[in-house]
């Protein structure tokens, strides 16, 4: 079969532009050939390259002196936490595989970024996921029952996919986050975050270093699937996307990557690796190229090697291909046996395909005849740049112009109370959580449920040094993790919304008695070609930037997914922000419920922010359940005073005097008071409730929807034993911290009583609806 | 004591079970690979959980052909304590030393959470250190764990006491609610004939320390350490 002739058809079917094409001739001083075409055009996706958000990218703190792998540098992170240990990880997304397929969507996004993260040597520890769906029961903006349905087969459907890879690898899925927002129909958002730890000289390098050093491709045969997956994922969706997309979805196999991760982290304990890296986005071709890049040398592979699952493979597909758990090894010459040795031990197919060259170009043969010869560092690394033209959206003024004049207040918060915790967004994940295996690899000490996961990581989780010593198994370190956006606040105010993102996971990590190291980001935007749709990227990016500068949370990287758009318009825009604190010492572990009856309820931070005339009601989960509107200025962020509110609370958790700690976010007040008595299990079948006295009638000045349901921020409700009261309170008024005494823990139900009336709710009845109704929707 | 723990493709507790061992209980063990034949120089043999070889066909059904079950079978044949965990549960049975079958959850989903155990008879190597009165918290984590047995064999395992473990309330009853998976009469593990094979689906490794939020599943280890420690005091005299 000979290559199609290069038409400007052809061309354009490579999502390439006519001056991007320019360009590739320009750097070849000749026409590609096919296959050149195919490489081109998924190293040069937005994907692979960033090429249009490069610039904004440019602008996030990157640095602290505990950063060992900074971003870009590598395939993820790398963070110091002490006695020799660090931690590496990401967050990457598959967005447009799961809207077309969402099983194998999302099995592949997590497999993806597992060896994102074993490839720089670290073992796998947990995996976390922020996943965005369509409505899923009627009342929440959509009501027609096939799309309601369609939503459900697509969230079970990624649930699912995320279950059997994570469970089979033997990975906990410790955290997440689920929204369910219209914007999301047809382009769901399946965001995957997962955790390694390593030595620091357990670093691996994805470069091919040592001219002469022997190319080895190790893992299962390539196949048609997932060919040019990247560029799939840089492009609008269609409503003809599942028909003709489904080839660029992947298929992943856990068990396969089970083996390859064991197989490599036992190979990476010999010193016969020059340089590691896995084949993911743009496969064999982005692996290559990269590797060579980082090294400043060139690579040269013969495609005849390549084991191969389907015949009459051309040399366009090997290269574009995307299946799943495969990996490229750079070994030391001489030691190409060890390599042999471990993956026959795991019965791992293993292939010398080719050899790290010293004249800087990427050659791939077929039968021996050059198909590419391609400048590996200029294919890396200089892709196109674009500064895309920018343009504030129109509904922005509307927006602003939004007031409550004409919004009655709260009428009945008694049932409206039990309505938010029964919404989907707000409501308990545990049909989500309960698929996932959360517990393997025993180091879940705070499990889903929490406002942010807690991880031991102790001796015996690191991979198997080179020395073969083994650490004190006394070493122990705790990381506590995070996701969050709340993606509504950004469509409301891009730049607001961005710093809210990184205040309320920094917030979500003080709750649990963490400070942050860094973190990750994963930028889930519409089309970067309207100019209202990239001022929302940029905007949110100065606000995601300034956040992470001013909460020392640098980002160590992260991802783009641009083109999130279906038939039904644009998503809301979603940077979602994955952050990873430490804990010094097991006691400071705090969780979000309640404790012991007696214990006193204190809010940290002001109930009702008197500058804001909205009160904490833009853009509230309130205003759109019971008004049906998503408008209004979102709250403001006052970074000085969260950060000072982060501050105490450490403070205050370090000196034991905390029992519990919640942040108030979707649902305001009222709900972190209900999810503080209702959201800790003790087991299957048997929550543990607790009832609380709250009295809020002190606060006269706020309407009563602002004062129960308002979305203020800055406020964390704790709670603390009777005889640390006055410590406590004393020590916030020296902070400058707001610290008000609000009731106390007990009894079987929750009250609260406001200047105007007071409302009761038997706990029991909270916990039913908030419990049960994912449960029931996806019946 | 020496503990062997089993490794095959796709065993992702034999790790767990290894930390719990060593580094709670302080004694030795081992991963010992599924290509190795032989068992000698242990005291005890653990089969950890996981997805060995990727549950293709049905669980547990490939690793009972893997060498080191040969030596699985001779070790227990001479009265050695093997100890089944979630996957190794279904291996064992799989490879005929346990009798019965662990089927599809009846919810069809995969179910992690904590559940309450009563143990049913602390007549075993597995159980003699577990206070009667005691309900034991630990977590489960499996998307085949329903036993199921014909009405002949869940006859004779409770005629014979071999039902160790079953699924209960916080209070200790056997209800429908109380059941993660529509396992026969709540059953979460049993032991064979002889006494010295066991095997059940939830995870004790995972709560053998009290930071993880229990460490109720250190009684079976412990029992296990014990009646090794009373057989080598007989062997003795």
């Amino acid at each position: 079969m000979s290559d199609p002739a290069i038409t400007p058809e052809l061309v354009k079917k490579h999502n390439l532009t006519p001056e991007e094409y320019v360009k590739i001739k320009a750097i070849l001083g000749r026409e590609p050939s096919y296959t050149e075409l195919g490489i081109f055009s998924v190293m040069w996706s937005e994907h692979c390259s960033y090429k249009n958000t490069r610039p904004l990218l440019k602008t996030f703190p990157t640095k602290s002196p505990k950063i060992l792998v900074g971003a870009g540098e590598e395939n993820a992170g790398i963070i110091d936490i002490g006695d020799g240990l660090a931690i590496a990880f990401k967050i990457e997304s598959h967005n447009h595989p799961s809207a077309v397929e969402p099983f194998q969507g999302a099995t592949t996004g997590v497999g993806g970024i597992v060896r994102d993260i074993f490839t720089m040597g670290a073992r796998p520890i947990c995996s976390v996921n922020s996943l965005r769906f369509g409505p899923i029961t009627k009342g929440s903006g959509e009501d027609d029952p096939q799309v309601l349905s369609n939503n459900r087969r697509l969230f079970s459907g990624v649930v699912a996919g995320i279950a059997h890879y994570g469970n089979c690898f033997g990975i906990p899925t410790v955290a997440g986050e689920v929204y369910f927002d219209k914007s999301y129909e047809g382009n769901p958002l399946v965001n995957a975050f997962c955790l390694g730890v390593l030595r620091h000289e357990q670093i691996a390098r994805g470069a091919a270093k040592g001219v002469g050093n022997p190319v080895f491709y190790v893992g299962p045969a390539t196949g048609r699937d997932g060919l040019a997956g990247a560029a799939f994922a840089s492009q609008d969706l269609t409503d003809e996307s599942a028909q003709q997309q489904r080839g660029a979805v992947q298929v992943g196999d856990p068990f396969m990557e089970k083996l390859v991760c064991e197989a490599c982290l036992e190979l990476l304990a010999t010193d016969a690796v020059a340089g590691i890296q896995d084949m993911g986005a743009a496969g064999l071709t982005c692996s290559t190229c990269e590797t060579a890049a980082r090294a400043g040398t060139g690579i040269e592979i013969e495609l005849d090697k390549v084991p191969q699952r389907a015949p009459n493979m051309t040399p366009y597909e090997i290269m574009l291909s995307e299946s799943q758990e495969r990996m490229l090894i750079i070994v030391e010459k001489g030691r190409e046996d060890e390599v042999k040795r471990i993956f026959d031990k795991w019965d791992l197919p293993w292939s010398h395909i080719g050899e790290v060259t010293g004249d800087g170009r990427m050659i791939v043969r077929c039968h021996g005849k050059v198909v590419a010869d391609l400048p590996a560092a200029i294919l890396a690394n200089e892709a196109p740049v674009y500064h895309r033209e920018s343009r504030e959206p129109a509904y922005l003024k509307k927006v602003r112009e939004f007031t409550l004049a004409g919004v009655p207040d709260s009428k009945d918060p008694v049932a409206e109370l039990k309505t938010l915790l029964a919404e989907p967004t707000i409501a308990s994940k545990n049909w989500v959580y309960r698929q996932y295996d959360h517990m393997v690899r025993d180091g879940s000490v705070v499990c889903p449920g929490s406002d942010a996961a807690v991880l031991r990581i102790k001796a015996d989780s690191l991979p198997v040094s080179k020395d073969g010593k083994e650490l004190d198994p006394k070493i122990e370190k705790f990381i506590a993790i995070t996701v969050d956006c709340n993606a509504g606040y950004v469509y409301l105010d891009p730049y607001e919304g961005g710093k809210i993102a990184v205040a309320e996971a920094a917030r979500n990590l003080a709750c649990s008695g963490a400070t942050p190291l860094g973190t990750t980001d994963n930028l889930n935007f519409a089309n970067p070609f309207n100019p209202e749709l990239f001022w929302q990227l940029k905007e949110s990016v100065r606000g995601v930037a300034e956040a992470c500068r001013f909460f020392n949370a640098p980002v160590t990287g992260g991802n783009c997914s641009l083109y999130n758009q279906s038939p039904n318009g644009p998503i809301d825009p979603t940077p979602t922000i994955g952050m990873v604190g430490q804990i010094e010492k097991p006691e400071h572990i705090t969780t979000q419920w309640f404790k012991n009856a007696g214990d006193v309820v204190i809010l940290l931070g002001d109930a009702v922010n008197s500058k804001d005339p909205l009160q904490g009601l833009g853009g509230s989960a309130f205003l759109e359940k019971f008004h049906g509107l998503k408008t209004g200025t979102p709250p403001v962020c006052d970074m000085e005073k969260e950060k000072t509110l982060h501050e105490t609370l450490h403070g205050l958790i370090i000196s034991g005097l905390i029992k519990s700690a919640h942040d108030c976010s979707e649902g305001g007040l009222a709900v972190t008071l209900a999810e503080s008595c209702i959201s800790h299990q003790d087991a299957r079948e048997t929550p543990s409730l607790i009832g609380a006295q709250i009295d809020l009638s002190g606060i006269v000045d706020a309407r009563l929807d602002a004062l129960l349901f308002g979305e203020t921020q800055g406020r964390i409700v704790i709670s603390v034993a009777p005889d640390d009261v006055v410590k406590v309170t004393e020590r916030a008024k020296i902070m400058g911290v707001p610290a008000t005494k609000i009731g106390s823990v007990g009894g079987a139900d929750l009250t609260i009583k406001t200047s105007k009336s007071s409302y009761a709710w038997p706990v029991a009845d909270l916990h039913r609806p908030w419990w049960n109704s994912i449960a029931e929707a996806m019946k | 004591m020496n503990f062997a723990v089993l490794q095959f493709p796709g065993s992702n507790c034999d790790q767990d079970c290894v930390h719990v061992i060593k580094n709670v209980l302080g004694h030795s063990a081992r991963l010992v690979w599924h290509k190795d034949n032989s068992l000698a120089g242990y005291d005890a043999v653990l089969v950890p959980g996981g997805f060995s070889y990727g549950d293709y066909l049905r669980t547990g059904a490939i690793a009972r052909f893997s060498p080191i079950m040969h030596a699985v079978q001779g070790f227990a044949a001479n009265g050695g304590p093997v100890l089944g965990i979630c996957n190794g549960f279904q291996i064992l049975c799989e490879a005929g030393l346990l009798p019965g079958a662990l089927i599809r959850n009846r919810s069809l989903q995969f179910r992690c959470e904590h559940i309450y155990l009563k143990t049913a008879t602390f007549d075993t190597p597995f159980t003699s250190k577990i206070p009667h009165d005691k309900l034991l918290r630990i977590p489960i984590a499996h998307g085949e764990g329903c036993y199921f047995a014909d009405d002949a064999t869940i006859a004779k395992l409770e005629a014979n006491h071999q039902v160790l473990w079953q699924y209960v309330t916080a209070q200790g009853e056997l209800t429908k609610m109380s059941n993660p998976n529509g396992s026969i009469h709540n059953i979460a593990g049993i032991c064979n004939e002889g006494r010295n094979v066991a095997g059940l689906m939830p995870h004790p490794e995972r709560a053998s320390e009290s930071l993880l939020g229990s460490d109720d599943g250190r009684l079976i280890f412990e029992s296990l350490v014990n009646w090794l420690n009373n057989r080598s005091k007989t062997k003795a005299a």
